[in-house]
């Protein structure tokens, strides 16, 4: 009860009806910093709570890592290094392009935003289909969670299959792979869906340097979709 | 009675003129598919008050089950599907939302003197998806029902035969509804709060809300993960937590606990936020160290996420951790000690007005001691060897979140119903269902202290006969308890059908949100308010008239 100052509202007793604002202002925001500082701060929590999720996952590794390294390092041999640190690079170019779109609808050039958001989408393309290569590379290897580990019955396995060679418990670490790059590969989906959706808006003229709120709220989003991945590329990839 | 003009310029004292939220649009697309956070509201209060009754009822059949020993009147499996059932509907269907989602989301956004919530359609959202997570749990129940309890824990919860997968998957899609609220709770208090409305004049119920949507934001996305990861074990065997196939069955309590202790705060956060309005409204008195109460519940949720590991002392985890918990557990006395302290001198010198809601609240300050002291015994390294899975864990839970949660609810519902609803409850006749609620749930649960320090194991379907005559104690409780409930029920219909109209504020409070006339009007008050002082300042208010 110590301070006095009205802090967050610049339009006083402004009577709360018949807004006269600009047609992207919402009704019950006053301003429209009001409105793009809420969504920001919205994405923000949300992005915490994007981390706190995988934080599991996270401490999941630790744990069976620290139990069980040799487990982990025999493993992770059997993961294409090229192919992760390709992915590495086009999730951090994708990232750069849709912080360029970001300041190039900040500056009301909608094209050059255009052209970002697109160059933004096609890395991310490239990522799914270099991650669909490994998959497919994994399953044929047997290299599968639980009871699916290096069994005939449940996957074709290629002749000279890696798991064959391997401890059985080995599949602890597929799992994890499995789940992290899987839920990982999800939001990438997620993120490139949402890209496409401001890419239409933008397409139809909706953003203006007054106005870019969901270009940056995604382009936030896309940011934690990199992060993670900088995260599980040298935790899975790189463990020696 | 206008005692409160001069609280708020632009405030409304009397019943409205013209159209209020209720009447501004009628038909059922325009509950549906509406955005004002009044009518989600009036919507969550439905569906939790729907939750608590299919609750209540599996807590009376596993109650009368438990009438003599061995079977009563269904066998064993049966009897792990009641409990079970009763656990999972009662935390996530009913008490997680029941406070946020219907008090929450009805008086926050007029407590800030905004609007609306900062994302009114996420906020619709989150209630559909509530729903959905809702009916899929519920779908578990046709589908073969669970008997794992609402722990979840493994490994018996990968290989049980029962329908486990429907459940967990509600509770993690009712998670993201609790994300949401959260998220939308967090942003509305730091971007919506009115002009003059500074952090040291809200009220305390925001505050708390405000600290439990910081814990709802941190925790829920951990047991999403847990959830998912044994989806993914019932499924495909991915062996996480799975000793045989070189998992770990602790670290699944560790993740699960790390989310389900905190929740227990998401759970009693609000009700203490509740029971400061309360006291304050019904003692007429400045509330009694604000600052403190209010940092108490930020403590509160900071430190619900370094004690998790409590409840695994006899799990196995090693003796160095279980001293660091315990330890830590003793600094949850702290904050929740400040608020009942806090409570008791804002009683101290008020000039006290016993209505129903203020009964509710005294019954809280009593219980919630009753539940937060035994919670100290149970963190005590030695005693908890011998009490750790009784009946004393049972009382000890059920004093916190019923004796707590559940009567800040119900004292909350009323207090706030005028405002809600426009009609005024019976006051004798909730006076009644009170003293029946009290009453039964004390028969219910006290005696349950003895019995687990004797020795009774919860969750047991069968028992030695020497601990027949409490448990039929405790069952016939459970029916009073019941009681309690029905003649509520009965109350709050019966002032819907022809209660007394409701002026703007019957209990003469300066909070905002009794500012505007009942119910309110669709954008909450006639003029943008502009606030010149705190909710409890009534002895400025004495001093100017």
């Amino acid at each position: 009860m110590s301070s006095t100052t009205a802090e967050g509202h610049e339009q006083e007793g402004h009577g709360g009806h018949g807004h006269h604002g600009p047609s992207f202002l919402a009704h019950h925001f006053d301003t429209p910093e009001q409105q793009f500082e809420s969504a920001k701060l919205g994405m923000w929590v949300f992005l915490v709570t994007e981390i706190l999720m995988f934080g599991g996952l996270f401490a999941a590794y630790i744990f069976f890592q620290g139990v069980k390294p040799e487990l982990f390092i025999e493993a992770h041999h059997h993961l294409n290094k090229i192919q992760g640190g390709t992915n590495t690079i086009f999730l951090l170019t994708s990232s750069l392009t849709i912080a360029l779109a970001v300041r190039s609808s900040q500056l009301g050039k909608r094209s050059h935003a255009t052209a970002h958001l697109v160059a933004t989408l096609l890395f991310a393309c490239g990522f799914l289909v270099i991650k669909y290569f490994e998959y497919s590379h994994k399953i044929h290897d047997g290299l599968l969670p639980g009871p699916a580990f290096c069994n005939p019955q449940a996957v074709e396995l290629a002749a000279d299959a890696a798991c064959k060679t391997m401890s059985k418990d080995s599949h602890v670490f597929f799992s994890l792979y499995f789940m992290m790059t899987g839920l990982h590969g999800i939001h990438v989906v997620i993120g490139m869906g949402l890209i496409t959706w401001v890419l239409l808006r933008n397409l139809k003229g909706e953003f203006s340097s007054e106005f870019y709120t969901p270009i940056e709220i995604v382009g936030l989003y896309w940011h934690l979709v990199d992060l993670i991945w900088i995260y599980l590329f040298p935790l899975l990839y790189l463990i020696t | 009675m206008a005692a409160t003009d001069v609280a708020v310029p632009g405030g409304r004292d009397s019943g409205s003129s013209g159209d209020n939220f209720l009447t501004v649009k009628s038909g059922l697309k325009s509950w549906l598919l509406t955005v004002d956070h009044k009518r989600i509201g009036l919507m969550y209060l439905a569906a939790v008050l729907f939750a608590f009754g299919m609750g209540g009822t599996f807590a009376l059949l596993l109650r009368a089950e438990l009438l003599t020993p061995g079977k009563t009147f269904v066998d064993a499996k049966v009897y792990n599907q009641f409990f079970t059932l009763h656990g999972t509907i009662m935390v996530f269907l009913f008490i997680i939302p029941a406070i946020p989602g219907v008090l929450g989301n009805f008086i926050l956004p007029m407590q800030v003197g905004t609007i609306d919530v900062a994302f009114p359609k996420l906020n619709l959202l989150s209630f559909y998806v509530y729903v959905i997570g809702a009916l899929i749990a519920v779908y578990s129940i046709i589908a073969g029902s669970v008997d794992t309890g609402w722990t979840f824990y493994t490994p018996y919860a990968a290989e049980t035969d029962t329908s486990v997968i429907p459940m967990v998957l509600g509770a993690f899609v009712m998670g993201f509804s609790s994300i949401l609220t959260g998220l939308n709770f967090i942003v509305t208090v730091h971007k919506m709060r009115a002009p003059g409305l500074t952090w040291g004049r809200l009220s305390l119920f925001v505050w708390a809300l405000y600290a439990t949507s910081v814990i709802q934001v941190l925790a829920t996305p951990v047991l999403a993960i847990t959830l998912l990861l044994l989806i993914m074990e019932r499924s495909f065997g991915i062996g996480i937590f799975d000793p045989k196939m070189g998992g770990d069955p602790i670290l699944f309590q560790h993740f699960f606990w790390f989310y389900s202790h905190p929740a227990v705060y998401i759970m009693i956060l609000p009700g203490m936020g509740v029971i400061s309005e309360l006291i304050a409204t019904f003692s007429r008195k400045k509330i009694f160290g604000y600052k403190a109460v209010a940092m108490s519940s930020i403590g509160l949720a900071l430190v619900s996420f370094i004690v998790w590991g409590h409840h695994l002392f006899v799990s196995g985890q090693s003796e160095f951790a279980t001293i660091a918990f315990s330890f830590l557990t003793f600094l949850v006395a702290i904050p929740s000690a400040i608020k009942v302290i806090n409570w008791t001198m804002t009683l101290y010198e008020g000039s006290i007005d016993l209505k129903t809601p203020m009964l509710y609240a005294l019954a809280f300050i009593w219980m919630f001691t009753i539940g937060g002291l035994t919670g100290v015994f149970l963190g005590v390294l030695s005693v908890d060897v011998h009490l750790h899975d009784t009946y004393f864990v049972v009382a000890h839970f059920h004093y916190v979140m019923m004796g707590g949660t559940v009567m800040a609810f119900l004292g909350g519902l009323l207090y706030w119903w005028p405002k809600m609803t426009g009609r005024m409850y019976n006051e004798s006749l909730m006076k009644v269902s009170y003293g029946l609620v009290f009453v039964g749930f004390n028969a219910t649960f006290f005696v349950q202290f003895f019995m687990g320090s004797k020795g009774m194991p919860r969750r047991y379907y069968n028992y030695l006969d020497q601990f027949q005559p409490m448990h039929a104690f405790s069952t016939v409780g459970s029916w009073i308890l019941g009681l309690g409930f029905l003649v509520m029920l009965y109350g709050l219909i019966q002032s819907l059908r022809s209660g007394e109209r409701a002026p703007g504020n019957p209990w003469h409070s300066l909070a905002l949100e009794w500012q505007s006339s009942s119910p309110p009007p669709l954008e909450n008050f006639e003029k943008q308010p502009t606030v010149t002082h705190g909710p409890y300042d009534y002895d400025l208010v004495k001093s100017e008239s």
